[in-house]
């Protein structure tokens, strides 16, 4: 009897065949209801520039806020198993910080929004450290460590600019919210692919998943193999912040205003949401990264979907509640390990069969 | 044979996904009897167990109780029918009255009346001889008196097989040899018992029969008195054990002239009162005493698990600061975790990623093992160690539990330490693997590895070790090498020397 | 290290509030003046209502200002109580709920304290107050549709892009436009709430733009939204503004707002006057009960073809 029981996972793509799967029923049902849904068209913007347009562009273009959020999530889940619910305040500080130093200099240039990206990353590190250090030194639950922030980071966003929306008109701005002159691809899924690039990196480079999965799944054992578990919780609360710097930037750049108030919210929850749906375990240890993009993109399309339908927007959080509700509970291990017992059933069903024809 | 049998189990088959757990198994209790269900891990004892108490449906085979067939559906229908398991874990309630616990769960309506209970369950710890109050919490009940309440629930409900599953495994001497008194007891008033176990002593201490599994099939059923615990052994593990023999053989341990590797003076520690202690190299030495001794908190001192508050430590004779378990690999020490589970292995990673751990960390964040180096790590030690997994891909917690130690073995080794302490490694596995184990540590020393050796079988130690420190309510009260290397004089040093 | 850094994140919190929480002094013939706002963090709208609030009530003017502000109606209540206990003469709110606040201001009224709503009407006996100084909402609403109607377009395909249900602003605003909606004077395309958030505008106007149906007004309910809905528009490359395709409609007179009026880029604000404070403090020196219980605050509406910079300097909010 040893344990060599042969796991039937799903299908082969295991963690990702429930994302997988909910994107597919989405663009069925959306050819079934719109054959043209998701051509792609060529236009030309304002600024005369022939650009990529279309639902499936506006799906990817808009995911691109919550799709890097989601990485950043996804690795902070692992190691603390717990979440951030902070980073839609924390992305408008940032944004705040972005458009602050923006408008300090007379006259926008490449290097100035440089130096205010920075200085939001900075802050948003600075920010997401001290959420790291409440969860990592002070075994704090991170929802309730990052409950703090998530009251008064909004607050503090309003202290930074002081106006309510102060706004920021450069092409340079303009240009990181939409799109670069000849690049028809909008650019801030050119900074999605970015920031997939150096998580790549970051992943191949170094030993980070191996230890942010170790301390994810048993803190103690990880930290009897020499593991620093409190400096790898706040690490990742660190490039989370990198991720709400970023986010935060592209969001003020989208519409070149910074609205504490609405910029990026409620994104926390579809955040945790994409991440879920990824099939990452909320309670932490192994992770996929790209599953929770994949599942940034699920719930943008639901979004779009509903849009295109003319759903009320007050009734589209409704709905999209149903949807992922199904999908989380189909992701459940209950309902895994029920399907995986069916279809060890069905084969051996089959085998039986197959032994009777033998037998015939 | 006319004989009448309380329990029996003929031809019983069970099924998992592609693996035959049970191969038509037969299994029989007589009234008033002790009887040793052995094997190895993975053997069948606990799939049998499940079948018989209905955690299982079987595939095939015939079950009997006192001569009637019966289908067993649930665990509750078999306690109903008069079969109940104590598990090693307490199942009951520790912050209920031992009454309640005894009670719980099959009085016949709500309003009971509290006095009328205790007086009953007052009767039944006296007729049982368990020293217990029946108005006292569990939680405030040592275990082993936990572990008889238990069975006391078991008595009452007019069970007729009691199970008991590896009953012993958290209780010290003493208490093992109450609840044998208790187990002897129920006998006599013709319970029939199956008693699961790793232990061969206590098999011979209290069984009357011994069935054998071997891979999912009955080795046979014997008789304790003629059955020679070698012979067991072997039956279990299905080889002639030459080896276990020629292991004790290799007495000769000449480590005196080596230099010294390790060594430590007044080392304290939040968990360890301060001790000396040195290894020379290629020498196995060992921590003895009973649990709660303070000879896991000792070794955790050394390794920096624990706050380390006070101390000298000197490696090739150089002083160093270990505070933290890093520090301590950084000088070449390794440290196999007490408990398995909770400090050993990441259960959700693969047996490759568990492997390279320890090197990984060593190497630093920013050196990762590349893929294609950490593969042939993991298969070299899947082969040098002999580790069962279907692949190096497979997550080590669906290993058996030997296999995952030695995976856990696998991951020290393979930061080439000068020093590495086991702290149990063989607690729980299959005899088998302990053998290799202990194959293993003797193979290290003559490396030139320095090896402290921990393990609550004195048995073991005394085949490893070549010198022995025997603790005592967390103070070292005795070392012992050569001629004092008997099991006598080890209980002597731990009972207190006058013994 | 980290655990001296958490520390001192938490002491410069405290000191801060303490620094807020401070400022008091003595009086001498002045007016004591309470005021319970929202905070100014709330919008651009009510940042300007504060410092209006402030700039008023100085002591230039006469007066000894005390304020609170937040979010919380509880806290507000609470805030209230304690400015009628230390005495103050009038008392000037903008609740943040419509009911609960009977018992403060019978309190008030017992303790001789004069009590102005501004800016929000409550749920109570108009005896309880002076008078009330709002903005009309629907007014502002019925201004600019009639507006939209004086432009004579052939058409009108309107995308109308709602505040946060429910509000006074979104109801206000919503309604002229429904009017015209019903009487099929005008077509209604598509109409979504995005909750007073740019991003949600955006999207909803490039869910229209996606599915190729034509539309040529989009009627914003705040500045806000209009810019996100603009956003959408330029990445689409569809014009918009006073020669473009496409009339775009926003309110609150925010400054950037009407910059881009003057821009050409915009065709129409509608204002929603922060500014009652200089009502009221005319209403107090006059002495006089008002002569009615609700007074409007009269409010304009801005073509961007003959907006000048002069308005944008008077009536702009923000900077």
């Amino acid at each position: 009897m040893k344990k060599t029981t042969k796991k039937f996972s799903f299908n082969g793509f295991g963690q990702l065949t429930i994302p997988l799967i909910a994107i597919a029923l989405l663009v069925v049902f959306n050819l079934i209801r719109d054959p043209g849904f998701f051509s792609i068209g060529i236009s030309h913007n304002s600024n005369g520039n022939a650009v990529l347009s279309g639902n499936l562009i506006s799906i990817i273009n808009g995911a691109s806020e919550l799709a890097i959020l989601a990485m950043g999530m996804t690795l902070v889940t692992a190691a603390c198993g717990g979440q951030d619910i902070s980073v839609g305040a924390a992305a408008a500080i940032a944004g705040s910080v972005f458009v602050k130093v923006l408008k300090a200099s007379s006259s926008i240039s490449g290097v100035t929004v440089i130096l205010a990206f920075l200085c939001a990353c900075v802050v948003a590190m600075i920010f997401g450290s001290f959420n790291g250090t409440l969860v990592a030194v002070f075994r704090i639950q991170p929802m309730i460590a990052t409950l703090i922030l998530y009251t008064c980071g909004r607050s503090i966003a309003y202290w930074i600019n002081g106006g309510a929306t102060p706004t920021v008109t450069s092409s340079i701005v303009n240009a990181i919210g939409s799109f670069i002159p000849g690049i028809p691809v909008p650019t801030p899924v050119i900074i999605v692919v970015v920031m997939g690039i150096l998580f790549w990196l970051l992943f191949h480079f170094t030993s980070l998943r191996l230890f942010t999965q170790s301390v994810g799944i048993n803190g103690s054992a990880a930290r009897l193999n020499g593991i620093d578990a409190r400096f790898i919780k706040l690490l990742s609360f660190i490039i989370l912040g990198v991720c709400v710097a970023v986010s935060g930037c592209i969001g003020v750049s989208r519409l070149g205003l910074i609205n504490h108030e609405t910029l990026l919210l409620d994104v926390e929850m579809d955040t945790i949401l994409a991440v879920a749906i990824g099939g990452n375990n909320l309670g932490g240890g192994k992770f996929k990264l790209s599953g929770s993009v994949i599942g940034a993109y699920v719930i943008q399309m639901l979004t779009i979907t509903l849009y295109a339908m003319k759903v009320s927007s007050t009734d589209v959080k409704a709905y999209k509640a149903i949807v992922i509700i199904l999908l989380v509970v189909i992701g459940s291990p209950v309902i895994k390990e029920k399907f995986s017992r069916f279809l060890a059933r069905l084969s051996d069903k089959r085998r039986k069969v197959s032994v009777k024809g033998a037998e015939e | 044979m006319q004989e009448e049998y309380l329990l029996t189990m003929r031809r019983i088959d069970k099924r998992f996904p592609g693996v035959l757990a049970l191969n038509g198994v037969d299994f029989t209790l007589r009234d008033g009897e002790i009887h040793a269900l052995m094997g190895e891990n993975g053997a069948g004892k606990s799939t049998l167990i499940k079948v018989l108490t209905g955690v299982y449906q079987m595939d095939g085979g015939e079950i009997r109780l006192e001569g009637k067939p019966m289908v067993i559906h649930s665990p509750q229908d078999a306690q109903k029918k008069g079969i109940s398991t104590v598990y090693q874990e307490i199942t009951l309630c520790p912050n209920l009255t031992v009454a309640e616990n005894i009670f719980i769960g099959r009085g016949k309506g709500v309003w009971v009346r509290q006095k009328s209970l205790e007086k009953r369950a007052d009767e039944i710890l006296s007729k049982l001889g368990i020293p217990a109050r029946s108005t006292q919490l569990l939680g405030s009940c040592s275990l082993a008196v936990q572990q008889m309440v238990a069975i006391a629930r078991a008595v009452d409900m007019n069970c007729k097989v009691l199970i008991l599953d590896e009953p012993t495994s958290s209780l010290d001497d003493k208490e093992v040899n109450r609840l044998f008194d208790l187990m002897r007891d129920l006998k006599s008033r013709g319970v029939g018992i199956i008693f699961v176990t790793h232990f061969l002593d206590q098999v011979y201490a209290v069984s009357d029969r011994i069935t054998v599994l071997r891979n999912g099939e009955l080795v046979g059923e014997y008789l304790t008195e003629e059955l020679p615990q070698i012979q067991l052994v072997s039956k279990m593990i299905g080889k002639e054990l030459e080896e276990l023999s020629s292991l004790s053989e290799t007495e000769e341990k000449k480590t005196e002239e080596k230099e010294i590797l390790y060594e430590a003076e007044g080392l304290s520690s939040t968990e360890a009162l301060p001790f000396d202690f040195a290894i020379r190299r290629g020498e196995v030495n060992g921590f003895t005493g009973l649990l709660g001794s303070g000879r896991s908190e000792s070794v955790r001192a050394i390794f920096g698990a624990d706050k380390v508050t006070g101390g000298t430590v000197r490696i090739n004779g150089k002083p160093v600061k270990i505070s933290k378990p890093v520090d301590a690999m950084k000088h070449g020490i390794g440290y196999l975790a007490e408990d398995r589970k909770r400090d050993g292995i990441i259960a959700e990673l693969s047996v490759r990623e568990n492997i390279i751990l320890a090197l990984q960390v060593m190497n630093g964040m920013f050196k990762p093992i590349s893929r294609s180096e950490s593969e042939a790590f993991a298969d070299e030690y899947i082969k040098v160690l002999n580790i069962k997994t279907a692949s190096r891909e497979t997550p080590v917690g669906s290993l058996s539990g030997g296999n995952q130690q030695k995976v856990i073995l696998a991951r020290w080794l393979l930061t080439h330490p000068d020093y590495l302490i086991l702290d149990e490694p063989t607690r729980g596995i299959d005899v088998g693997t302990k053998l290799e184990i202990q194959k293993l540590v003797l193979k290290l020393a003559e490396e030139g590895v320095s090896v402290t050796f921990i393990s609550s079988e004195v048995e073991e130690m005394l085949r490893t070790c070549s010198r022995l420190i025997v603790m005592r309510d967390r103070h070292v009260v005795g070392e012992l090498t050569g001629q004092d290397l008997n099991q006598t004089q080890v209980m002597k040093t731990i009972a207190g020397g006058e013994a | 290290m980290r655990k001296l850094r958490a520390l001192f994140l938490v002491t410069v919190l405290v000191l801060c509030c303490m620094a807020v929480a401070c400022g008091k002094g003595d009086d001498d013939g002045l007016i004591k003046v309470g005021v319970v706002n929202n905070p100014p963090s709330e919008s651009g709208y009510r940042e300007a209502n504060v410092k209006d609030m402030e700039n008023v009530f100085s002591e230039a003017n006469g007066y000894k200002l005390q304020t609170f502000y937040s979010k919380s109606n509880d806290e507000q209540l609470q805030a209230a109580q304690g400015f009628i206990t230390d005495g103050v003469d009038y008392l000037l709110i903008s609740a943040a709920e419509t009911t609960g606040w009977d018992d403060v201001l019978k309190k008030a009224k017992e303790a001789g304290v004069k009590v102005y709503l501004f800016d929000r009407m409550i749920n109570v006996d108009e005896s309880l107050y002076e008078a009330a100084v709002v903005s009309d909402m629907a007014a502002e609403g019925d201004t600019a549709v009639n507006w939209l109607l004086a432009q004579n377009l052939p058409e009108y395909k309107v995308i109308h892009i709602q505040g946060a249900m429910g509000s006074d602003a979104q109801i206000g605003r919503t309604g002229a436009l429904d009017a015209q909606f019903a009487s099929n004077k005008m077509t209604k395309v598509v109409q979504q709430t995005a909750a007073w958030d740019e991003a949600e505008a955006k999207k909803i106007v490039e869910s229209v733009i996606n599915s190729g149906e034509d539309f040529n007004v989009i009627y914003a309910e705040n500045d806000g939204m209009a810019k996100g809905a603009v956003a959408a528009l330029d990445e689409a490359g569809i014009t918009h503004g006073v020669d473009g395709k496409v009339v775009i409609i926003g309110f609150d007179c925010n400054r950037w707002a009407l910059r881009e009026l003057l821009a050409g880029k915009w065709n129409y604000d509608g204002q929603c006057s922060p500014f009652q404070a200089q009502i009221i403090s005319d209403l107090i020196k006059s002495g006089k009960a008002p002569a009615t219980k609700k007074i409007i605050n009269e409010e304009k509406g801005f073509d961007a073809k003959t907006l000048t910079q002069a308005d944008i300097d008077t009536y702009g909010l923000g900077d």
